[in-house]
């Protein structure tokens, strides 16, 4: 398909009419020299463009999008619709440091209050801030929090954050950009954290352990509470990482489970649309220790009802430029009330239910890295066609052929040529059952037909990518072709 | 129980081929003391419910005033193409590439996003998107770090307060010194914006010079609608460029989500963070795209990523594309004409009025101060009865973010007096808009 920019000849879309007042001169020394060689379409022309770029993508309105770790659950419209109502949308967020312009974002101001304070409500932490913008966002606020905490307390020897060998990649990024030193936890043969392991590197100098609870492997940390005892019998602090919240919500709340602080994944969780990789948010949840602590400023409720911005005693200051991604906030909230406490609480029933549904069908087919009962999604291995030359990444491009997202691959690490399919509460047993039939389908063309599997995707705009030329050649912006650059 | 398809015989079915009694069995592994008793939360709500609520909410923000208010956030025209284009599902509830042959729309949208950026900043290289400008200056200057192995930054005067203060908040253990002023000896980087937070425009082109000669990099922070008409970070020798891409088709919405662009020099792309996109072709030999130079970020190299970024802001980048696209290079340099002659006019008019002078001492883009012999901050409440948001009053802005003042520009004026007026213009503004927020403030100005 053309590139937009090979498809100008000098047309325009667009026209701002003529200028009402006169036109003003500016010093051609502060100038720039040549204009920028930006598209020269017509309206239509960018029209068709982007619906054509558009049918060239999948997404859960299309397809059943089962990739692990990332809850692609159905995205409610009605959620979207609200999200572009105009006092949302056209409010400038500047006013909120106006003394005497911030009553214009009161609407604002008390979906960010509201939702902050169910958020706790869900999560047991004490309260919570809307700002991180991401997921990894909300890690970098949590683990800054725990750091002005301990060196709050004197404690500048608290310098390591321990972290599982199943975890998300961001958990040790965001722990090193927050300045700790990183230290790995091995996982046991059930999957879950080794405990003896675990105590040994629980030293004075651990500041932080973050855990993803259920973990990456699908399943539920049995030993939670020991974990949590053990960490603050040494004086660090709990961090849950919430990408797997779906799995438990309304079943038990991490603020109960002895976590100190967290994030949530609003893109996960509460429906809103992940958007080709964002925008997302991450609010940060905290219990008791951190309050203080929270990024700046926070809605608070004045005796009259009306709404300030105040700054926690220690906060760590700005995460955000403002109070996060509103127009996320306001599609996770619409999401939360009309779900209501009691459809929270069938979310993850019904999220567990379809994971174990698909484990049961296609383990014989495709062990599972730990045999047990999963939470809201199962880790599978292709391990054992490895013999017929058939990859974890075959699978992964055969199963687009036959009309579905594939599940993530070769996550988690800890897993040889893994399958982790996260199908979400969303989808019906006929969706999943015809998802299960292709990959069993795939499972015997491995077999007898290996080939087969080599050579998909055959039905997707284009086949496999070559990595290697694009990596080696870097071709990441078109030049302009009627000038030197 | 809202988007839950699951019927009884559906469940029945599932739990035999499990082989386990009812849903509640799958929860064996959470240890019953542990698990949740009840909660506070209200009962669902209908679709119906929920626009009622959503409507009184939405009107008790007051967004359809007339805004003057701008400190890096612009309150721009969005053509209707961006809306009606960028909501499609296909876009909207995808994920990030991972399988690029079913994300060829994802991926070719960022390689033309990239393209756009590197044509608007005549820039060699660019990311398919960080979250916002605060955190994108916070990444280009953990860049600069660790392509210069230095330990020092310094910020020249004129910073947006509001990126200073994101900057602080995310640095916070890195032991680096920010050294506001402007000196590169040392550094590892000079950050300049132009235009600045007081709206003043400059060539910065000896100010990056002096930052090679030093071994320092230079970082500029622009406005993007400005380079319909400014000289580019290329033309000044820029190293990194940051923008906040929110005036590029994104609406103000209370906050975000906003758009963190990120453009740099071929030479550094492997130390740059985010995602890139770069074209290649598939195994027929066609053309295609992917994520590459992966190597870099944190689902692979995880504690020794360039960033922990894990996500994009995908579709705030294709609202800037379409919106890139719609204008084109005619349109661009049109908005941007615009807004700087009707801040001329603007500026013309306030000359008029008794009480109120333009402090600026350089040419200005789309955004000026004016120093009122009244408090700023009085002034914007009378004006707001008027149904205008007449600006930012610089010195309890300030305060409001924990900001001290008063703060100097490039050339050394200080700006944060007590009548210091901050007031933005853009093409939305017509003139008799312009002419009645004149005549208002000199109502205000002689209350």
């Amino acid at each position: 398909m053309e590139l937009i920019y090979e498809k100008c000849r000098g047309r325009k879309a667009f026209d701002f009419g003529l200028l009402d007042v006169p036109e003003a001169s500016f010093p051609e020394m502060l100038k720039r020299k040549l204009p920028p060689e930006l598209p020269e379409v017509s309206e239509l022309d960018v029209v068709r463009h982007f619906t054509h770029l558009s049918r060239r993508n999948i997404g859960i309105d299309t397809n059943f999008y089962p990739l692990g770790s990332c809850t692609m659950k159905y995205n409610p419209k009605i959620a979207d619709l609200v999200s572009n109502y105009p006092g949302f949308t056209s409010s400038h967020p500047n006013l909120y440091y106006i003394e005497s312009l911030i009553a214009n974002l009161s609407g604002a101001m008390q979906i960010v209050y509201e939702l902050e304070n169910m958020l706790s409500e869900i999560s047991g932490m004490k309260e919570v801030s809307l700002q991180p913008m991401a997921g990894a966002h909300g890690e970098l606020a949590g683990v800054l929090m725990v750091s002005a905490y301990h060196k709050h307390h004197g404690n500048f020897h608290k310098r390591i954050v321990l972290i599982p060998d199943s975890a998300h990649g961001t958990n040790p990024a965001s722990a090193a950009i927050a300045g700790f030193e990183v230290r790995e936890i091995s996982s046991n043969s059930r999957g879950t954290l080794d405990i003896s392991e675990f105590k040994r590197e629980m030293t004075e100098e651990v500041a932080c352990v973050m855990l993803t609870c259920p973990n990456t492997h699908g399943l539920f940390e049995d030993s939670i509470l020991e974990i949590a005892d053990i960490a603050h019998s040494k004086g660090a602090l709990l961090y849950y990482d919430g990408a797997n919240l779906n799995a438990i919500l309304g079943q038990c709340r991490p603020g109960d489970l002895g976590f100190d602080v967290m994030h949530f994944n609003l893109h996960k969780t509460f429906g809103t649309p992940h958007g080709m990789g964002g925008p997302g948010a991450g609010p940060v949840g905290v219990g008791e220790k951190l309050i203080k602590f929270l990024p700046g400023p926070r809605v608070v409720m004045k005796e009259d009802g009306s709404f300030s911005l105040v700054y926690p005693e220690h906060s760590i200051g700005k995460i955000a430029p403002f109070l996060g991604h509103f127009l996320v906030a306001v599609r996770a909230y619409v999401y939360i009330l009309m779900q209501g406490g009691e459809g929270l609480k069938s979310i993850s029933r019904y999220a567990v239910l379809n994971a174990n549904y698909v484990l049961a069908r296609l383990k014989e087919f495709f062990p599972p890295a730990y045999d047990r009962l999963c939470m809201h999604e199962c880790v599978l291995s292709t391990e054992k066609y490895l013999e017929h030359n058939v990859k974890a990444l075959d699978f992964s491009k055969a199963i687009l052929d036959k009309g579905f997202h594939a599940p993530t691959v070769y996550f988690p690490l800890t897993v040889k040529e893994a399958l982790m399919i996260e199908p979400t509460e969303t989808e019906t047993k006929e969706t999943l059952d015809q998802f299960c039939d292709a990959m069993i389908e795939l499972a015997n063309l491995a077999v007898h037909s290996p080939q087969t599997l080599k050579e998909a995707p055959k039905t997707t705009p284009v086949g496999r990518l070559d990595e290697v030329k694009a990596a080696k050649e870097l071709n990441v912006c078109k030049q302009a072709t009627n000038r030197d650059v | 129980m809202h988007w839950i398809p699951a019927t009884d015989s559906d469940v029945e079915k599932m739990l035999q081929v499990i082989g386990v009694n009812s849903i509640e069995d799958l929860f064996c592994d959470i240890p019953q003391d542990l698990r949740l008793k009840d909660w506070k939360l209200p009962p669902s709500l209908t679709e119906i419910e929920i626009t009622k609520k959503f409507s009184d909410l939405s009107s008790r923000n007051s967004s359809k005033k007339i805004c003057f208010v701008g400190g890096g956030y612009y309150d721009h025209y969005i053509p209707a193409v961006v809306d009606y284009l960028s909501q499609r599902g296909e876009f909207v509830t995808a994920y990030t590439p991972y399988q690029p042959e079913c994300a060829q729309g994802t991926l070719q949208a960022i390689y033309e996003y990239q393209t756009a950026i590197c044509r608007l900043t005549d820039m060699e290289v660019s990311n398919a998107s960080l979250y916002d400008g605060g955190t994108a200056l916070f990444e280009a200057v953990l860049m600069a770090l660790r392509i210069t192995g230095r330990r020092n930054i310094t910020v020249l005067p004129g910073l947006n307060p509001l990126y200073l203060q994101m900057l602080k908040t995310h640095m916070a253990n890195l032991d680096v010194d920010i050294v506001e002023g402007g000196d590169p000896a040392g550094c590892a980087c000079v950050i300049a914006a132009n235009p600045d937070f007081f709206g003043n425009v400059n060539d910065f082109t000896s100010l990056a010079e002096k930052a090679h000669q030093q071994g320092a990099l230079f970082i500029i922070v622009v406005y993007p609608v400005s380079l319909g008409l400014l000289k580019t970070p290329g033309e000044m020798g820029a190293d990194i460029v940051v923008a906040e891409g929110q005036s590029l088709g994104l609406p103000l919405a209370c906050g975000g989500p906003y758009l963190g662009i990120m453009a740099t020099k071929r030479e550094y792309i492997r130390k740059m963070p985010g995602r890139i996109s770069a074209m290649t072709v598939d195994n027929d030999g066609r053309r295609g795209f992917v994520l590459t130079l992966q190597a870099r970020e944190q689902h692979i190299r995880r504690e020794k990523a360039m960033s922990n970024i894990c996500s994009n802001q995908a579709l705030c980048a294709l609202r800037a594309l379409i919106y890139l696209s719609e204008l084109g290079k005619s349109g661009i340099q049109q908005l941007a004409k615009y807004c700087y002659s009707k801040t001329e006019y603007m500026k013309k008019q306030l000359s008029k009025v008794k009480g109120a002078n333009v402090v600026n001492k350089s040419y200005t883009f789309n955004e000026f101060v004016v120093r009122l012999d009244k408090p700023a901050e009085f002034v914007v409440k009378k004006m707001n009865e008027h149904d205008i948001l007449a600006g930012i009053p610089i010195k309890s802005y300030l305060n409001a973010l924990k900001v001290s003042s008063p703060r100097k520009d490039y050339m050394g004026v200080e700006f944060g007096e007590e009548g210091d007026l901050l007031i933005a213009v853009t093409e939305k503004r017509s003139k008799e808009e312009i002419d009645l927020f004149v005549d208002k403030l000199s109502e205000s100005l002689k209350d």
